[in-house]
């Protein structure tokens, strides 16, 4: 049977968590389809056409689709769902919100965020915040899966040539409604793909400082900006700038950690990034003990001075 | 208005957990166990509510073994007004837990239902979500703000790029993140206040759920662990060792 797989888009843009999510279809093995369910999303569709590996996309388009409500997003992949599988979708926030809602109706489990694909039935998820990895097998009819985006290499996003099907758009349930959006502004690249993360903790003291110290740091490195919970907490940044157990998860190239202590809930959304720079006055911090490369002093002297000496 | 909060009994979030050496599982015997942190946050803003008036009465519940009663009388000292245990030694997995709560939505039929965005321990963030389709209800899944009024939640969510508002029609699921609120500590005189609250317990059969689990653990591992790397003098060090040794700049 085939794979369906949701794309993640904001009807403009196809999101490049999607192209995770097809990574690990092609890892279960059989034709994959990506559904875009939006509202004027055919720029989305025409781009999921182009997926590599993508058989065929599936476009409901339809104003109740427009901002991803959970109720009206789930009836829309429950509306094909008997065509497949496999459903998966990148465990982004949408994706964790709906993915539940289709599984229930189905009567089948959720595997929530696979990191590992074994088989067409069993796959690797972490738990305890990362500090074990669960193989788990399903003996559901459905498999409903979310997909934690730094665990697959994405596939190109140019290449293919699947054939695009409107379908019906699943009526409004009339259960819920958008209001509004406040997004943060994205200057930088986006934290989830970026190469380079600037990470800032409670040790940066307040919003101001965030600011001062760090944004210089991210626009020398091309970095994205991340923070601990505390400093978003604290009010320093925005909520999405979280990472961790229940914010985001990153697995740049490199990471740069500044007053950041390193709990585990912390570490949970960091320890796989491939280089990790600690800077910390505290020389017992816990961060330390995942870092490859440490400083020990205060922060308010040691990121300037890395400011200047990148030139 | 009456309001139902899930809660669930996790090992607490600063125990260190260890993977069993027989890789069955995590070994959590003689693991602290507290009450879900996000599931802490549910009750108290169903406190809040109750303060404010807008809701009238706080039940909470509790899925799994006869201990979850500890969890169920610090939901009771907090200000819940009576507490359910629905007792079973299996291993409960999210649609398990939903179908149970969906049960006892039947029975109750509160107007709110408020549940953990995720349970620390599996990590799952499911159990809201899975709920609100098997109760026909609508979600408001990550809330960091909640008002009540006119039949409505209207909620302000968390999501990847910043913060959504979204209004539901009660009767209505709403899972918490880690912003909705601060919760209070337990008063002394109200844990013993809380002793004489009424707790009901019920079995899986008596709800008439079937709770076999729809996932074997086949095995559980210990990730790749990192090693300390080097303490480095200075920040031009740095600079040389992420350029030639790391190679990333
Ligand atoms: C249910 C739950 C979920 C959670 N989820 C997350 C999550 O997703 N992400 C997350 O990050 N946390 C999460 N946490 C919180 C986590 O446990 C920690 O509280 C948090 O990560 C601490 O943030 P921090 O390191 O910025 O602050 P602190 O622990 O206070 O550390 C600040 C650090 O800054 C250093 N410092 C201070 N001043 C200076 C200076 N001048 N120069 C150099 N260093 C300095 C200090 O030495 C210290 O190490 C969660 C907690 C719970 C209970």
């Amino acid at each position: 049977m085939a794979i369906l797989v949701l794309a993640e888009h904001d009807n403009r843009t196809l999101h490049p968590a999607t192209l995770n999510a097809v990574a690990a279809a092609q890892r279960i093995g059989g034709d994959v389809h990506l559904l875009v369910a939006g509202h004027g999303a055919g720029a989305v569709a025409g781009a999921a056409a182009r997926v590599s590996g993508v058989a065929r996309v599936l476009h409901a388009d339809a104003p109740q689709l427009a901002d991803a409500l959970a109720e009206n997003l789930a009836a829309q992949v429950l509306a094909v769902a008997g065509r497949y599988g496999h459903i998966l979708a990148p465990a982004t926030a949408t994706g964790k919100n709906v993915l539940p809602r289709v599984a229930a109706t189905l009567d089948v489990a959720q595997i929530s965020e696979i990191v590992a694909v074994l088989d067409a039935d069993t796959f690797q998820r972490p738990i305890y915040a990362g500090n074990a990895l669960a193989t788990v097998r399903s003996a559901d009819a459905v498999k409903v899966a979310t997909v934690r985006m730094t665990a697959f290499d994405p596939v190109a996003p140019e290449g293919g040539h699947a054939s695009v099907e409107s379908i019906p758009a699943a009526a409004d349930a009339g259960l819920s409604r958008f209001v509004s959006r406040e997004t943060t502004r994205l200057e930088r690249p986006e934290l989830t793909s970026a190469r380079i993360v600037v990470s800032g903790g409670r040790g940066l003291g307040s919003g101001g400082n965030f600011a001062e110290l760090l944004e210089p740091l991210a626009d020398k490195l091309g970095a994205a900006l991340g923070a601990s919970r505390a400093a978003v907490d604290a009010g320093y940044v925005p909520n999405d700038y979280q990472i961790g157990q229940t914010g985001k998860i990153v697995a740049p190239q490199l990471y740069i950690a500044v007053g950041i202590s390193g709990a585990i809930q912390h570490l949970a959304g960091m320890k796989d990034a491939k280089v990790i720079v600690a800077i910390n006055k505290d020389p017992e911090a816990p961060i330390f003990s995942v870092a490859d490369y440490g400083l020990v002093g205060d922060l308010f002297t040691l990121v300037p001075e890395l400011v200047a000496a990148l030139g | 208005m009456k309001i139902l909060v899930a809660i669930k009994r996790v090992v607490d979030f600063n125990v260190k957990i260890r993977v069993k050496p027989d890789r069955s599982g995590v070994d959590v015997a003689d693991a602290k166990m507290s009450m879900n942190p996000f599931d802490e946050i549910a009750v108290e803003e169903a406190v809040r509510l109750k303060e404010a008036g807008t809701a009238s009465e706080i039940v909470v519940v509790s899925c799994g073994v006869a201990q979850c009663q500890e969890v169920l009388r610090t939901a009771l000292a907090l200000g819940a007004d009576r507490a359910i245990l629905v007792q079973s030694d299996e291993e409960l997995q999210p649609l398990a837990v939903a179908k149970l709560l969906k049960a006892l939505v039947d029975r109750e039929r509160p107007q709110l239902v408020i549940l953990g965005k995720q349970a620390i321990d599996d990590d799952s963030n499911q159990t809201g979500q899975m709920l609100a389709a098997l109760a026909g209800m609508p979600q408001a899944t990550f809330a960091s703000k909640l008002d009540i009024a006119d039949g409505r939640a209207t909620v302000v969510r968390e999501v990847d790029g910043g913060l959504e508002t979204i209004a539901v029609t009660l009767p209505a699921v709403v899972t918490t993140d880690l912003r909705l609120n601060e919760p209070r500590y337990v008063k002394l005189p109200n844990i013993m206040k809380a002793k004489s609250k009424p707790l009901a317990v019920f079995s899986t059969a008596e709800l008439g759920v079937d709770v076999a689990p729809r996932l074997e653990t086949i095995s559980v591992s210990e990730p790749a662990r990192r090693s300390a790397g080097v303490r480095l003098p200075d920040v031009k060090t740095l600079v040389e060792k992420l350029k030639l040794e790391a190679k990333v700049l």
